[in-house]
């Protein structure tokens, strides 16, 4: 089974709401919802104790996610805390979002030396084709988020999952760009983002087939940079995984301190398989550690494709 | 001039150098800078890379940086076009930036002669350097990855001071971004010495060098030096070139229109677009 060794902790993630969100998607990666409890909050003093540790590893920025981060008491002053230290990336449904946490985090961030980004997901530009899988409701809601944080002055990425044919990407994000700048979004970003065939997603289309499966052939060649998990680990309330897909596989979770987590990791998983085609598609396009989202390495398999994320 | 002391001034000045990214093909500009920097006075000048892209003409600065006796480093655009590869390699994921990256790369390969190709193909990945008792690490993006990007707002102090550990260097200078900034860290000194080929998103048209000075106390000074030259002309030559209007609107206008999704939050606020 091909392996993949962690290079440098790059990027150190930590799954801040658990599963816990106030949103059901349809196709969730982790099957987060109001109801799941599984994996549960982390408190200010777990993230202050976890960057702790991957300072001592020159870890280079943070990244928060869920179920839905704002859900969590703690995140304003986790980000506030976090942004004194290095790069904060949050992951968010913007649908909770309150104009007292954004002048906190806005002013936090006038501080720093470094960038508070917040992550979106819309996954439609209109409430046909967003709500029928984010829920009722929920495209007006995002939106809203969406022109509050831009009344801020924030730059939100809008991430969209493709549940549309590849070839259309362009006149998609087109029609996404003007709907955005009808928001109040003058100079929208867009990051788009192939399915995960996990969590409620796997309900929704299908699971990974059975070849659907990274080799130590197709390795051989392949810059491991390319993975997550090669440069990236994340902090749930029950340890140190090996990414942010993965963490309910069992497998997954690597250790309770940093340090034991930076092991190499069988990457035997369907998930693995693309994240082996559309490279690092959890990270920022700041890094410069992802591969084109448009130019798979290898031919996608022809049914649509969907993730949940935040 | 950007100064950013890093030194007590009191010391005397040992050795200076000049050190320049991204020329892009805009041999103008670079003419000017070397202008600039031959009135100064230095030890050495260094290209850290990324000798074509966006300009026009890409053979013109070849004689150039000969004739001045630069040192160049190896960017991943040297990479791609010295060795014919498909694409720039300068990892953009937004499928607009792809789309004038391409047009760039296919026109900057179709124009760039075979011998200036070998040229590219042969350069250093990094070069290193011991002036005095201090190791200096010259790169493109990062001593790792030559198309990584070090952003001053997306780069922990916890990574320069391990990347300044694990190279055994003092000091470590990069390009790739395309905008300037450094950082003196308990380690050493990181610096990004910006780009000659294009503006820096700031709305204004010069484009910037970085002078390191290194004194008698074996602390250093980083200077970043705005460089103006015709960029109407330039302007014009890409025009004929039939260049995309949008790279001729940077040139003029001092503001990024293209490559906008590789920047952090804070970098992309300084920007219009
Ligand atoms: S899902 Fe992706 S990031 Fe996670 S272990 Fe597999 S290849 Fe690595
Ligand atoms: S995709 Fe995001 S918003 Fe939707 S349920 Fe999952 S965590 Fe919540």
């Amino acid at each position: 089974m091909p392996s993949v060794n962690l290079t440098h902790l790059d990027e150190l993630w930590f799954q801040v709401s658990g599963t816990h969100c106030n949103l059901t998607c349809d196709h969730c990666f982790i099957s987060c919802s109001p109801h799941n409890r599984s994996f549960g909050y982390l408190s200010l003093s777990d993230v202050q104790s976890s960057i702790a540790q991957a300072t001592q590893e020159g870890v280079r920025e943070f990244y928060f996610t869920g179920g839905e981060p704002f859900l969590n008491p703690e995140m304003v002053d986790i980000l506030c805390w976090t942004l004194q230290h290095g790069p904060a990336t949050v992951l968010t449904n913007g649908t909770v979002l309150k104009e007292e946490w954004l002048t906190k985090l806005q002013e936090a961030e006038r501080q720093s030396r470094y960038s508070l980004e917040f992550r979106l997901s819309i996954d439609g530009f209109s409430p046909e084709t967003n709500d029928p899988i984010r829920g009722d409701g929920t495209f007006d809601r995002a939106m809203a988020g969406v022109s509050l944080l831009c009344e801020f002055g924030f730059l939100p990425i809008i991430t969209a999952t493709r549940i549309w044919d590849e070839e259309s990407d362009l006149e998609v994000l087109s029609q996404f760009k003007t709907v955005l700048k009808a928001h109040g979004y003058s100079r929208p970003r867009i990051k788009l983002l192939p399915t995960l065939q996990i969590g409620a997603e796997e309900n929704r289309t299908r699971g990974y087939l059975q070849h659907e499966v990274v080799t130590d052939t197709m390795l051989s060649d392949f810059d491991q940079h390319n993975l997550v998990c090669s440069h990236s680990r994340i902090v749930t309330d029950r340890g140190v995984h090996v990414c942010p897909i993965l963490i309910e596989s069992p497998d997954s979770n690597l250790g309770q301190s940093i340090s034991e987590s930076l092991v190499p990791f069988e990457i035997n998983h369907g998930a693995c398989y693309t994240c082996y085609q559309y490279g690092s598609i959890c990270t920022n396009a700041s890094s410069g550690n992802t591969l084109s989202t448009t130019e798979p390495t290898v031919n996608p398999p022809d049914t649509a494709r969907d993730d949940g994320d935040t | 001039m950007v100064i950013h002391s890093v030194t007590n001034r009191n010391t005397k000045i040992k050795s200076r150098f000049a050190l320049f990214g991204g020329v892009y093909s805009n041999y103008l500009a670079l003419e000017a800078a070397l202008q600039d920097i031959r009135q100064r006075g230095v030890d050495a000048i260094y290209c850290l890379g990324d000798l074509g892209a966006f300009g026009p003409h890409p053979d013109r600065v070849f004689p150039i940086l000969h004739n001045n006796h630069v040192i160049v480093v190896q960017g991943n655009y040297d990479d791609s076009v010295g060795n014919a590869l498909n694409d720039c390699q300068c990892g953009y994921t937004d499928p607009r930036d792809n789309h004038f990256a391409q047009i760039s790369y296919d026109y900057t390969l179709q124009n760039t002669s075979e011998p200036n190709r070998k040229f590219m193909r042969g350069l250093p990945p990094e070069i290193r350097l011991t002036v005095d008792d201090q190791n200096i690490l010259l790169c493109h993006g990062s001593p790792r990855r030559t198309n990584e990007f070090l952003w001053e707002s997306t780069t922990s102090d916890y990574y320069l001071e391990h990347l300044l550990e694990v190279q055994r260097a003092d000091v470590i200078a990069a390009t790739h971004t395309g905008i300037k900034w450094n950082r003196k860290l308990d380690r050493g000194l990181f610096v990004n010495v910006g780009v000659l080929g294009r503006p820096e998103n700031d709305g204004s048209t010069n484009v910037w060098y970085t002078l390191l000075e290194l004194r008698t106390d074996s602390s250093w000074t980083v200077s970043h030096i705005p460089v103006a030259y015709n960029h109407t002309a330039l302007a014009r030559e890409m025009q004929q070139e039939k260049l995309p209007d949008e790279f001729v609107d940077t040139v003029v206008s001092g503001w990024w229109t293209t490559c906008l999704e590789i920047l952090p939050s804070k970098e992309r606020r300084r920007g219009k677009h």
